[in-house]
């Protein structure tokens, strides 16, 4: 057999992503301490990587002076997230929120103004406005690579980390890597690490059949997450799925956060509102998803009525910024804003604490369960994090492990390990016939629409257990015939762990809660008494997966009792019922 | 298991008279996402080697010579 062709790298700061939270990480970890050796490891190209490859159209969740305050944030994600929160880790955004938005307009990035100069925010949000358009934003992801290079941090593209290394008292040693294009291996021996690997976005599969049709850049599989539970790290609120209100079949944004500060609304199959906010909420979901049972299905964004100079404002927003292609797949049905509504649809599930609220659990100082292991964006444990939340908790992330760096030696790798890892990775390349990527990845995640999708039923996801287990099984018979293909085949392995994940966390939660997102037909109720709590997800020292609660944190933020429920009375009572 | 190789559509389509792979240009195989753009050698210009496109469209942006289409993949339009 031969030896596997391996270079070995040592840092202090070792960034893994280089999407949104990864660049801002190694920024500020290089700016904390100019002498650290900073790097940044990315599956894809730096330059156009991660969940806003195309940019960003908005900040959903800007906290600025005048229009919000940090207090009124943490309250109302709180009660978009029925009290289950780590409000400290809330607070830590919303006060670095306002600084960041600075930093980033004098790095040059476009933000909406008014005539005065002021940032022009708007309401989307049940209760706050916290809603920042950026017309221009296509241009994000060029911003922070020129300062990437500015700092001189060292990039790697094209090389995807496979497992995290820790040392035997459980810290974190670095990471092995494979480069996507020839196979061959990277060690990096790290001081820290910092996780920034986005959402886990293949899990379910899109309605379309297309496994790479998914909402989050696809790009974004869940590897931060297989890897952080295989390194002991632990996981919160995996059941607290991420299923969003989507465009039929292209799976993108339609999108009601551009649309709806200028008139634009979701309406069902008569046009009517049923839903007295667009913002993304497990409790929005239910309402739709119950649209959409009803008979009143599909569910349509409705701009017809706006002004034909309104539409082609939203147009030029909407059709360059963030996901571009959707003016073209418009443009395909014959679908124009101005006469026709945007059927929309409810998307698969996945893991994303940009738009939900699991992850790998972080606390207030982006710090993981495993020392000197930190996460931040889409894939740490942070609620509604969305694009400006990956930058303020990388920013966390960054100046944390810079500080750390300086309390800690650089650990030895543990040569077992790293050979054992480059078998398990090696392994679909020593066979020549057996089961290819796609055919594992497409079986499971059809499993996993079949079985875990809400309304979630016990019996389905027992049975979900069982044929993943058979998967686990096929994984011994992985076909890659090109180091292309050896990527997928990796992945696929990374979706069947957070499949499992889905699955476990699930059951583990015996009520309902966070709307659609944790439905569960045999436990109908919240129950508050049993599971007013964090659900940790990790594995144990035997290799099994296992759980615990972990009690909320005393709220920072006092919330009424009559407030807490606001979220959950969002569907619009007809008048006549109403009477 | 043997294998078998599927045909597919694909939805990114390069215009080989535009394209200047041959003088050395990568840009579009460099920002894919995805990585599934690659150079023919013989034919001196990019193509769409694996059909798993987020048709998120940078390789159309970034093009310099504007050789680079992206489609809808079909089994979503």
């Amino acid at each position: 057999m031969s030896t596997p062709k391996t270079e070995t790298l040592e840092a202090d700061v070792l960034v893994i992503g280089g999407g949104t939270g990864g660049p801002m990480a190694a920024i500020r970890a290089k700016q904390a301490n100019p002498n650290l050796r900073v790097v940044l490891l990315e599956k894809a190209n730096v330059k156009r990587s991660g969940a806003i490859s195309m940019g960003m159209d908005g900040l959903n969740n800007a906290v600025i002076p005048g229009y919000a305050t940090p207090e009124q944030y943490v309250k109302e994600i709180t009660i978009a997230n029925d009290g289950i929160v780590h409000q400290q880790a809330l607070m830590a955004y919303a006060n670095g929120s306002y600084d960041m938005i600075r930093y980033l307009d004098s790095l040059d990035v476009k933000f909406e103004k008014d005539g005065a100069g002021d940032y022009a925010v708007r309401k989307v949000h049940h209760m706050g406005t916290y809603v920042l358009p950026m017309p221009q934003g296509h241009h994000v992801k060029k911003v922070l690579y020129r300062q990437l290079r500015r700092l001189r941090i060292g990039v790697i593209n094209r090389y995807m980390a496979t497992r995290l290394l820790t040392t035997p008292d459980g810290r974190i040693g670095g990471a092995i890597g494979v480069n996507t294009r020839t196979s061959e291996f990277l060690v990096i021996r790290a001081r820290t690490v910092i996780m920034a690997c986005g959402a886990a976005g293949r899990l379910g599969l899109p309605a379309s059949g297309y496994l790479f049709g998914t909402y989050e850049n696809a790009a974004n599989c869940g590897d931060g997450h297989a890897m952080a539970y295989h390194a002991g790290a632990e996981l919160a609120n995996l059941e607290c799925y991420q299923i969003n209100p989507l465009i039929k079949d292209y799976n993108g944004p339609s999108c009601a956060y551009v649309t709806g500060p200028f008139g634009g609304y979701t309406a069902n199959n008569k046009g009517a509102r049923f839903i007295e906010c667009d913002y993304w909420s497990g409790q929005m979901m239910l309402e739709f998803w119950r649209e959409l049972q009803s008979g009143n299905g599909p569910v349509f964004l409705n701009m017809t009525h706006l002004a034909p100079e309104t539409v082609g404002e939203i147009e030029t927003i909407l059709h360059s910024n963030e996901r571009p292609s959707r003016g073209r797949f418009h443009a395909g049905r014959g679908t124009d804003y101005r006469h026709r509504m945007v059927e929309m649809h409810i998307s698969e599930i996945g893991f994303c604490a940009g738009h939900s609220a699991s992850g790998v659990w972080v606390d207030e100082r982006a710090r993981t369960s495993v020392p000197g292991l930190y996460a931040a964006g889409d894939m740490a444990s942070v609620p509604h994090n969305y694009m400006l939340g990956a930058f303020v908790n990388g920013a966390i992330a960054g100046e944390e492990a810079a500080r750390f760096c300086a309390e800690v030696d650089l650990p030895e790798p543990d040569p077992d390990a790293i050979a054992a890892e480059q078998e398990r990775v090696l392994a679909p390349t020593r066979r020549t016939d057996g089961l290819t990527p796609h055919e594992v990845e497409y079986k499971t995640r059809r499993l996993v629409n079949d079985y875990l999708a809400p309304p979630k039923i016990t019996a389905k996801m027992r049975i979900a257990q069982e044929r993943f287990a058979e998967i686990r099984d096929d994984l011994n018979a992985l076909v890659a015939r090109d180091p292309h293909e050896l990527m997928r085949a990796l992945e696929v392995q990374s979706i069947l762990d957070c499949a499992d994940m889905a699955a476990a966390a699930s059951l583990y939660r015996t009520e309902s809660r966070w709307g659609f997102y944790h439905y569960r037909i045999d436990h109908p109720e919240t129950d508050n008494d049993d599971w007013f709590c964090h659900t940790m997800l990790f594995k144990d020292s035997d290799g099994a997966m296992r759980h615990r609660k972990r009690a909320i944190d005393p709220y920072v933020v006092p919330v009424d009792a009559t407030e807490m429920t606001a979220y959950q009375n969002l569907r619009i009572v007809p008048a006549e019922a109403a009477e | 298991m043997p294998l078998a190789d599927h045909a597919a559509s694909v939805p990114v389509v390069v215009d080989d008279a535009k394209c200047i792979a041959a003088k050395g240009c990568t840009v579009c195989v460099d920002v894919c996402p995805l990585d599934v753009l690659a150079i023919d050698l013989v034919r001196g210009s990019a193509y769409m080697k694996y059909d798993e496109c987020w048709y998120c469209m940078p390789c159309e942006v970034d093009c310099p010579t504007g050789a680079v289409t992206v489609n809808i993949p079909y089994l979503l339009r």
